[in-house]
């Protein structure tokens, strides 16, 4: 679409932007607030971050999260991108229509239940519950939202790169490694992000699939917001906030340089 | 053997996602099932099991006859259950509409800005998403509390004398729902209005149609799927959501994520918030279905 921005359009998209940034704009402002009422101005301070760091519960609960982010997202990551393949490389198999409706169904599935059955699961078979119940948990309602990331990539590859290969002689095997996961290979990376970002952020399941010394930072946040709106909450939520972003706007540009270095390449090769 | 290794890598693509989900999404399923008919107990598991394969098949044939149908009895004989499922459709459905109607202009907006612009906006639609839905809905609470910015602002600017009571009332539970929901309403639509062909909307103006009927006529019917795909992706989770009523509702807010939380934290009857799991999956069935169906189709169109 090529066209006139009329006014109204431009109006929608300011409104519509300051009614998504405008809560977090505020929160992050009243994190640096001196007073402990927040919502009364008393001037700029940082000394909520640094009561932050003497808070041993909250160290220790972004600890945990840390780690069941980091490892939760690299195995979802590995198994969403091999059922992303599955799904777009293998149009028949058995049982491909309840494995495309296990991919698509978490993604909307309420936590409630995908938290709630996970926990009985793991009560069934008397496992442990704690960090490695709460990674599990991670790991199978990420790895699908990393499937459909990874997926929609896939679709627009162009499969003639591969069939050179395999022509020259490469095995499908190191065509996968050679070919195909270079160029995929920023997909991946989001879906990874993703993954991450969404075991960060989640609440529901972790309180149900989690057990004692297995605390996170969500659910640490969630029972002093419970309490009443703090400063100190304000605060962590502002450093959550920047690790995010700072993650979101690395990677885009990123992307955006590959995409340049990508053009040129081709122009460069229609020259010759 | 390159054959052999190929082959044995082709199967282990499908079959380890395949055998992990099985394991970890659809067997769950029939646990939740399977206590939502078993009698509530006093220990840790917190039910009787309904049956046990270690008794054989015999055994468990007999148990089949006096299956439990208690938990599902009591989900009927209670009224306040059937009000929460009642009361969640309608605040999802409610919360949809108004989701459509803040992020269709937004979409559509941004669909119609310059195309140096697109990417930009496209990442700020996005961004909020990575950012902790928990700590949005929270960014809320000290906006619409009683002494909170809006009614601090509202007050200095005198549109009112006393503080409005919104934290705590379905109001917050629908501001928080289409402010959280936004980018999954807005992403799609963009989507759809982005591809389209705007040559189509020039005939019509060429043609002498107004741009409003032109609106109406063209771009609107070609924004469907997208418009069909955000209300599924903001209408189903927001039927199980859980946070929102819990930090933005008040204690008249009913919904059936809330009811589920407390009959399994406070209550601790894990048979029975089973059995209202498994009613509300058998609610959300047809509308899960469906959005599969969309969500493989536009797979399909997008080859």
């Amino acid at each position: 679409m090529n066209t006139t921005w009329s006014r109204f359009n431009i109006a929608s998209v300011v409104l519509g932007f300051a009614f998504l940034y405008l809560p977090i704009v505020l929160l992050v402002i009243y994190s640096f607030n001196e007073s402990r009422l927040v919502t009364v101005w008393a001037g700029f301070s940082t000394k909520w971050y640094f009561a932050l760091f003497n808070n041993r519960g909250l160290m220790d609960a972004a600890w945990v999260t840390a780690r069941v982010g980091v490892l939760s997202a690299s195995i979802a990551t590995v198994l969403g991108t091999l059922a992303a393949i599955a799904l777009t490389r293998y149009t028949r198999f058995r049982g491909r229509l309840l494995f495309s409706g296990m991919i698509y169904a978490p993604l909307v599935m309420p936590e409630v239940i995908t938290g709630l059955s996970l926990l009985l699961l793991f009560v069934a078979v008397n496992f442990d519950r704690g960090f490695w119940t709460v990674t599990l948990a991670h790991i199978t309602f990420s790895m699908c939202f990393v499937a459909v990331v990874v997926q929609s990539r896939l679709v627009t590859f162009d499969r003639s790169l591969e069939e050179a290969a395999m022509d020259l002689g490469a095995p499908p095997v190191t065509t996968f490694f050679k070919i195909t996961l270079p160029v995929i290979l920023p997909a991946v990376i989001s879906g990874w992000m993703l993954a991450f970002t969404l075991s960060l952020d989640d609440l529901v399941i972790a309180s149900f699939t989690s057990g004692p010394g297995a605390t996170t930072l969500p659910m640490k946040i969630y029972s002093q917001v419970r309490l009443g709106v703090t400063p100190e909450i304000n605060a962590i939520c502002t450093i959550l906030i920047a690790i995010v972003a700072t993650g979101v706007i690395i990677a885009s540009l990123i992307n955006k340089r590959r995409e340049v270095q990508r053009i040129r390449d081709e122009q460069a090769a229609f020259r010759i | 053997m390159q054959k052999l290794i190929t082959a044995i890598a082709g199967r282990l693509v499908i079959v380890v996602p395949y055998l992990w989900l099985l394991l970890f999404f659809l067997v769950p399923f029939f646990i939740v099932l399977k206590i939502s008919f078993s009698e509530v107990a006093m220990a840790i598991p917190a039910y009787q099991p309904a049956f046990d394969l270690s008794q054989g098949l015999a055994a468990n044939f007999e148990k089949l006859k006096k299956l439990s149908l208690d938990n599902y009895q009591w989900l009927l004989d209670d009224a306040l259950y059937f009000k929460a499922y009642v009361s969640s459709l309608t605040i999802a459905a409610v919360s949809t509409v108004l989701t459509l109607l803040v992020g269709y202009p937004l979409a559509y907006g941004m669909a119609r800005a310059p195309s140096t612009l697109r990417p930009t906006l496209l990442m700020l639609v996005i961004l909020p998403f990575w950012t902790s839905f928990l700590i949005r809905v929270y960014a809320w609470i000290g906006i619409l509390k009683p002494e909170g910015l809006l009614n601090q602002f509202l007050m200095w600017a005198h549109v009112i004398d006393t503080p409005l009571t919104i934290l705590n009332t379905n109001t917050a539970v629908f501001i928080g729902i289409v402010y959280s929901y936004l980018p999954f309403m807005v992403l799609p639509i963009y989507a759809s209005l982005e591809k389209m062909d705007y040559s189509l909307i020039e005939a019509a103006q060429d043609l002498g149609c107004p741009s409003f009927t032109a609106f109406w006529k063209i771009t609107f019917p070609l924004s469907i799927p997208g418009v069909v795909a955000g209300c599924f992706l903001v209408f189903i989770p927001a039927v199980g959501e859980f946070v929102i009523p819990d930090l933005l509702g008040g204690s008249q807010t009913l919904m059936i994520g809330k009811t589920l939380w407390s009959e399994f934290f406070s209550n601790r009857d894990w048979p029975v918030s089973s059995a209202v799991a498994v009613v509300l999956l058998v609610i959300l069935i047809v509308p899960i279905v469906l959005f599969q169906r969309a969500q493989a189709r536009a797979q399909e169109s997008g080859k």
